[in-house]
């Protein structure tokens, strides 16, 4: 019983992790069929900007609230991420819809881009030119549209990208001035330290528990919570609902696709900044963290059935429960008298790179059986 | 098709023969080793592209998996590299098995004593899983990018499997073959390496008219169907499934051969080769060049990785900007490819732009007709 507790506990905490990266794309994939390989990068950059506000919050004025750091993360990587992917849908995704296979080599490219980006070019200024990307983009529409339409629009963007710029590159100044971690370029990966609050263990019933475990779980159930009352719930989430079931009825029916468009892609990407707080607690942060995390995502996302979060919910936990009773042999302790062969082969996957060649192996001869995952969308048509 | 469209191909087709014979003869004399052996690899990754144009590019297939096949290849090659080149070390096995206290050859490398026996499973044995793969996939109409993902999972799994696995084949630190022997030769040897270039280009001529002789009559027409519309394809009598799988398989075994060329020159072949950023680096190629064109594959693979070196050598970091961009700049303004721009209206297009080239007046529909009927 015990032993079942554990391998729960550990198979939550692995599949919340999981969750948390996938759920992103799930939206992404399955609301708007992009396949965004840059969604892994995306998490970089929110891991990236745990780091920077944890530097940001040791300076002497916002020392006293060093402890609250994370929660602040949490919100700043939503926002710097869902920016970027806003931008990546502007510039790029925009004039690929309907063609997911090039969205997949553009997206690439991009993410290949970003790991440069980190490596090559000092935080303090990315920081800069994210703070300038944010207020150039959401500045416009701030302003009450008499003001709009009183003066030349052409003229009205120029002077909020100028004033963009200016406050991005004093920003990056500042920054680099006054945290020197942030004033050079490297490509060594960093460490996020947890707050104190966060650090040691907790105990449920009878079994010691990591807190940033928990702290990872407790993300995840916000963001799933989150995600699900916004799409059910708020007016928006209706139309993001409604272009996925029937785009041009939608667009007919006076409801703007473009905006809706980004709205999705930007809270995709925003939640992969949401994720890479949540990776950043678990281990170093460099540039190809976000490689690991994306083939497992896609995985996630294809066996819970695109376009349905609940799928997306059972795989992650159903994949973290495999991996732990794989990865750490626990069948064998489960049942220790199993005949030899069996054990053998147990022994061989018991390792967590061979648990996931297991996985895989698995999900792939599962898709043998339900090729469209565990949640299929009904319909009846020649092809989906 | 009209006349002068045939002429055009064939004057690309007669310049690019003249200027291949003429690189392949003057090559081994006019670079040092070094760049001629940099030339040999790029020219056996070409065979790779080459399998991915014909699944990409005519089948419409996007593999994300090919490094699969291109390392098994190399795999093959080695292993029998090793174990001939093994009589000096203890137990009469590769040397690394001492490392991990291997006294016993795994079952698996035996086979690979027999030089024959290699020949036939540098392509066999990457064709045969790679149609084990394809079918299971196909079987199931899993396709578009659900193809890509699960090809790249599986990518994943040999890539865990073969770098975990050292008592096996060495896991992570690969298996050499520079200082392995070939019929009494030194295979990194200067005059072994010229010999593997002119094999290589033979190789990837053969391989060129190999997958031209593919694509041509009914075969290659089916292809073209799965890749433009596979229900009508499949409505109309044909099981897709099979000619996916053959398709497949064969980019399989000339990812194989790829493999062992590339391996045999670059002097050691590790799990590196199965790392997603490769297989995907393999697409580009074909991208670049210019998909369902097979000679773009080709251009594509040898211009684009001997621009990788010479960025690399000079500006180390500016490469995966520059990498980045060719993705972004080839999905959304060139869609066809160079070859395929060239082939296409964008010359005209852009001479017109400047003025240089007066409009052609015709019917704007006949243009259009007359564009679409080449594609058949």
């Amino acid at each position: 019983m015990e032993l079942l507790l554990d391998s729960l506990f550990n198979g939550v905490a692995i599949g919340s992790v999981l969750l948390v990266a996938a759920l992103g794309l799930a939206i992404v994939f399955g609301l708007m069929g992009v396949i965004n390989l840059a969604h892994g990068e995306l998490m970089m950059l929110g891991a990236y900007t745990t780091y920077v506000t944890q530097l940001i919050f040791k300076l002497p004025i916002l020392k006293p609230f060093y402890n609250s750091y994370i929660i602040v993360s949490i919100f700043l990587a939503f926002i710097v991420s869902g920016v970027v992917g806003i931008l990546l849908e502007k510039t790029i995704i925009r004039k690929l819809y309907g063609s997911p296979l090039e969205t997949l080599l553009a997206t690439w490219g991009v993410s290949l881009i970003l790991q440069q980006f980190v490596r090559s070019v000092p935080l303090a200024y990315g920081t800069g030119l994210v703070i300038s990307l944010i207020i150039g983009l959401f500045l416009p529409s701030t302003f009450p549209s008499k003001i709009k339409e009183s003066i030349n629009f052409k003229y009205f963007k120029f002077s909020t990208w100028l004033f963009a710029t200016l406050t991005g590159v004093l920003t990056g100044n500042i920054i680099s001035s006054s945290v020197s971690k942030l004033s050079r370029a490297s490509a060594r990966n960093v460490d996020v330290t947890a707050p104190s609050w966060m650090r040691g263990q907790v105990e449920i019933i009878g079994t010691a528990f990591p807190k940033t475990r928990l702290m990872i779980i407790v993300i995840t159930l916000i963001s799933v919570i989150a995600i699900t009352l916004f799409l059910n719930q708020s007016a928006w989430g209706m139309r993001i609902r409604a272009v996925t079931q029937n785009r041009q009825m939608s667009d007919c029916l006076g409801i703007s696709t473009e905006k809706v468009d980004i709205i999705t892609f930007g809270i995709g990407s925003g939640l992969a900044g949401v994720a890479g707080v949540a990776v950043s607690l678990l281990g170093s942060v460099g540039p190809n963290v976000g490689g690991n995390y994306i083939v497992g995502c896609f995985m996630v996302v294809v066996l819970g059935g695109v376009g349905n979060l609940l799928g997306t919910v059972f795989a992650s936990f159903g994949i973290g429960i495999m991996t732990d009773l794989i990865g750490a042999g626990r069948l064998l302790s489960i049942w220790p008298d199993m005949p030899l062969p069996l054990s053998n082969t147990i022994n061989f996957f018991a390792t967590t790179s061979m648990a996931r060649v297991m996985i895989f192996a698995l999900i792939v001869i599962f898709l043998q059986f339900k090729p469209t995952g565990l949640f299929p969308q009904k319909g009846r048509m020649v092809e989906n | 098709m009209s006349f002068s469209k045939i002429k055009f191909d064939k004057k690309i087709v007669l310049s690019f023969w003249i200027i291949l014979i003429a690189l392949i003869i003057a090559a081994p004399t006019l670079l040092p080793v070094f760049r001629l052996n940099l030339l040999g690899r790029y020219l056996s990754l070409s065979i790779v592209a080459l399998g991915v144009d014909l699944i990409w590019g005519y089948t419409g297939l996007l593999s994300l998996g090919q490094g699969i096949f291109f390392a098994l290849g190399g795999y093959c090659a080695a292993m029998y590299l090793q174990i001939t080149s093994s009589s000096e070390f203890p137990n009469n096995i590769p040397e690394f098995f001492a490392l991990y206290g291997v006294e016993k050859l795994p079952f698996f490398w035996e086979p690979f004593r027999s030089p024959i026996f290699t020949f036939f499973a540098i392509w066999i044995i990457p064709a045969l899983i790679a149609g084990l793969i394809g079918f299971l996939v196909f079987r199931n109409r899993i396709k578009g990018v659900y193809f890509s993902i699960l090809t790249q999972a599986s990518l994943l799994v040999f890539f865990n499997f073969f770098n975990g696995q050292q008592k096996l084949i060495n896991g992570t630190n690969g298996l050499k073959t520079d200082v392995t022997q070939l019929f009494g030769q030194m295979v990194g040897s200067e005059s072994m390496q010229r010999i593997f270039f002119w094999i290589t280009a033979i190789l990837v001529i053969s391989a060129w008219f190999f997958a031209k002789w593919v694509v041509k009559g009914r075969f290659g027409n089916i292809l073209i169907g799965i890749r433009d519309d596979e229900p009508r394809v499949r409505f109309t009598g044909y099981n897709p499934v099979i000619f996916k799988t053959i398709i497949f398989s064969i980019a399989g075994g000339l990812a194989g051969i790829s493999g062992a060329l590339y391996t045999v020159q670059s002097g050691i072949v590790s799990p590196q080769f199965m790392t997603v950023p490769f297989s995907i680096e393999m697409v580009i190629w074909v991208a670049v060049g210019g998909r369902g064109t097979l000679l773009g594959a080709i251009l594509g693979a040898v211009f684009i990785n001997y621009a990788k070196s010479l960025v690399s050598e000079a500006l180390p970091a500016s490469w995966m900007f520059i990498q980045g961009g060719l993705f972004i700049l080839v999905v959304t303004a060139l869609p066809e490819g160079v070859l395929g721009w060239i082939k296409g209206d964008g010359p005209r297009n852009l001479l017109q732009r400047f003025g240089l080239k007066r409009k052609i007046e015709t019917y704007p529909s006949l243009e259009v007709n007359n564009k679409e009927g080449n594609n058949e």
